[in-house]
This record gives structure tokens, sequence and C-alpha cells, in this order.
């Protein structure tokens, strides 16, 4: 392995300061389950990483309707938060169910965007919850949406010196509801074959008004498939609707075959979660 | 070349000194620099639990934490887990249940387990099982292990 050097920041301009000097070959360790295991592999090479968990600004965890988390805080941190569980379902379920008690205790949820892996469980949920990311650099900051944060598998929008702060997610409405599921072979501590997050919205009569649905471990970034929002908008949250935004997702998924599953598989898995995590998130909604 | 890190920390409830490649990981740090070779290397990319330690109260898997970055925390390891008057009551445990055949991953189970415990001492068999999924064992098949840990609820 390279010989790096590490630099426990403290502050926002600390971290940009080292980013802007050593461009590629610096980036930001938080939980270090895929950083290191990657640099260990020799996957890359770095001069620097700054570990940002000593910044207050990505330790921040504010729940205000709306919520912002930083790019610091843990996994277990944010399911142990009973109010931002009861808000922000669909982000419980991927925080809960990602790695095992040692890596929920350590990994953020940036960190997992910012992998990039198309199996990223927290990723999905991100993007169903509406999430916005705050990236900084030595030369100011940007907002990108965490649905078009992820560019290919192990690829983002992050340019040289930039990092990710905190994410915003949208306050939910009383009859809003989200939930994940993966696939996996175990029952626990395994990478998604394929996992489905889904989002939606009633209206007072109880209609759909917004759903959103995004795939994970099926294409080569998350799949957000709008179709399915456009099919079920306006329509019943009825298991027959489930099963046609199913077969959309079935059709819209692009996955490959590997050592985790096949591509057929890897479909019908896609409709399931589909229909399974949508008909979640409307039990979620009803109860408010 | 990088200059070594000089990092000040607790281990155990002892204070710490010493000096560190900054890329070096807090398993190698235990084991090769400070001698605490209780806590073992399994795979080394945080999917076996063999390393796990307590992190300033939560576990991880020290194969994917550096030692500098334990400055100022606190650390514990399988070689705090037993007292003045003997073995933990898990470690007890875990030697009637025969809870282990090689070894290599139990300094991690117990540790593990020592901190579910501590946090949900009635925690049921299904919260053990789900606790304990980041730690793997290719011996014992689990059942053994789970039972020990349920001996010390009892």
């Amino acid at each position: 392995m390279h010989p790096f050097d590490y630099v426990a920041a403290t502050s926002v301009d600390q971290v940009n300061s080292v980013l802007a000097e050593h461009g590629k070959r610096a980036r930001p360790l938080v939980g270090g389950t895929d950083l290191l295991v990657q640099l260990r592999g020799g996957r890359f090479e770095l001069d620097v990483v700054v570990d940002i968990k000593g910044v207050p600004e990505a330790n921040v965890l504010d729940l205000n309707g709306s919520l912002k988390m930083g790019s610091a805080v843990s996994c277990a941190t944010v399911y142990e938060n009973e109010a931002i569980s009861a808000a922000f379902p669909g982000l419980m379920d991927a925080a809960e169910l990602i790695g095992g008690i040692q890596i929920q205790s350590r990994a953020s949820m940036a960190g997992n965007l910012c992998n990039s892996t198309p199996s990223g469980d927290t990723i999905g949920p991100m993007i169903v919850h509406g999430g916005q990311v705050n990236i900084v650099s030595s030369s100011g900051s940007r907002t990108v949406a965490v649905e078009d944060f992820c560019t290919g598998p192990g690829r983002n929008v992050l340019e040289d010196g930039e990092w990710v702060l905190d994410i915003t997610f949208p306050a939910p409405s009383s009859s809003f509801g989200a939930a994940y599921e993966r696939f996996i072979p175990r029952n626990e501590m395994d990478i998604a074959v394929a996992g489905a997050a889904s989002s939606l919205t009633l209206d007072g009569s109880g209609n759909i008004s917004e759903a959103k649905v995004s795939l994970a471990a099926v294409g080569p970034t998350p799949v957000t498939v709008g179709a399915i929002g456009d099919l079920l908008e306006g329509k019943t949250p009825t298991a027959e609707n489930f099963e046609a935004a199913g077969k959309i997702a079935y059709d819209a998924v692009s996955p490959i075959s590997d050592m985790r599953g096949t591509i057929e598989q890897r479909r019908h898995l896609s409709g399931v979660l589909t229909r399974r995590t949508l008909a979640k998130a409307a039990e979620r909604a009803k109860a408010g | 070349m990088v200059d070594k890190i000089h990092v000040k920390t607790t281990i155990n409830g002892l204070p710490q000194e010493f000096l560190v490649d900054p890329f070096m990981s807090l398993l190698e740090t235990l084991r090769d620099v400070l001698n605490l070779t209780g806590t073992k290397e399994g795979c080394n990319d945080g999917n076996c639990g063999a390393c796990t330690v307590v992190l300033d109260g939560r576990i991880v898997d020290s194969c994917c934490v550096l030692g500098a970055e334990i400055e100022g925390k606190t650390v514990e390891t399988i070689e705090g887990m037993a007292g003045p008057d003997g073995l933990h009551p898990l470690q007890q445990a875990f030697l009637e249940e025969a809870a282990l055949q090689c070894g290599i991953c139990t300094p991690g189970f117990l540790v593990s387990a020592k901190a579910l415990l501590e946090r949900e001492p009635e925690a049921d068999e299904h919260r053990i099982r789900y606790w304990l999924a980041g730690n793997l064992c290719r011996c014992t098949g689990y059942d053994k292990i789970i039972k020990a840990v349920q001996k010390v609820q009892a």
C-alpha cells in the first residue's frame, strides 16, 4: 500500500485547503469502511486522507421539519434517533440494514453516496426522500440532488477539491411514507442483489399525489423510474396499481449478471421489491 | 515517506502514548505497536468482525479504523475483558458452552456480545443474532455462541 498521511481536520476551511492542495491525491475519511479497504486493496493511491469527523458542520443532525444530516454522521446515530426514524422511514430502513453493527457505527450515508456503488443501500432512500447534497470546496459551494449525484459505478459529480458537507431532506407531509427493501441470500451483512426504495404521498381523499421509486444494483447508477410516478399519480394505493408499477420497474432496469445474481433474477426482484416497498410506503403514509 | 504521528489515547482504562505510521490500521497498531495481540485479523476488509473493538462506546472493525484516529478517544479490547477476579461471565459461558473451536473469531464475538448486553441486557435471540451478524464464525455454526450469550442473561 502506498503510504499516505493523515490529517484530523477540525474545520471546513482546513478540509478545503488540504483537498485543494492535493487534488486527486487526497480524500475525506469518515467510516473508512470503503476508503481504507480500497486503499489497502490497491484500487487507487492517495497521499493524504482527511478525517472530517472532527468538523462540527459535518456532524450536524438537525431535525426541524426538514432534516439536515452532516456527512460524518454515522448510520447508527441516525437510526437511534427516534424522531428522525419516524419522520424519514426510508432512511431508517437502509441505515439499519447496511453492513453489521460495526459498520453502522462508523459508516455515514454521505460516505455511501460518495462511494457511488450501484448497490449502495442508502442512496435510493435518500433519492426518494428528496435529498439535496451540499457540495463544498475552497472555491464555494453548490447543491446537487442525490438523484443526480452518481454518474457510474464508483463515479460521481464531485470534482477535484470538492467534498460533501451535508445532505438536506425536505419536511415530509403527514401523509408521506417511504420504505427500502433489498434482496440478499443471507439475512444480514450482505450486498444487495437488488434493492428498491419507494416513497409516496397521499392526498386528502387517499389518492396518490406523488410517488418515487429508485432501484439499487440493477444499473450503473441507482435507477430512478420516473414512469412509475407518472403511472401512480392520481391513482389509489391498491395492490393492482403497485403490481403495474412493478412491471414498469421490471422493464426499466438494466442489470448485469455477476456472482450475486443474473439479469433475469434482478429484473424479477426489481418488480417484486417495487411492489412491496410501495405497499409498505402506503401503509406508513396512511399511519401518518 | 510520511512522518509517524504521536497519539495519546486510553486503552482498557489505561493512558497510552505511542508513535504510529499514519496509514496503519488500528488493528495493526494494537497488535504490532502495542503488542495487544488478542484482537485478531480475519478478513482485513470489514466483513468478519474478528478485529472488533469498542471505540468511544461503539463496536467497530479495527481494520477499518486508522491507529491515528484514536487520539483522545477510548478503546476497549479483549485484553480489558477479564477482571482481577477472573474471566468475564461471557468468557466463562463461552468455555462452558464450547462456543468456540479454532478461536480466531472469539475475541471479536466476546467484545461484540459484551457491548450488546451492556446496552440491551434483555436482548432476545433474534436481537442477539442480528447484533452478532457482523461477526463471522466458520466452526461453531453459531448456535453455541448464542446459547453462551443467553446463559449470561439467565
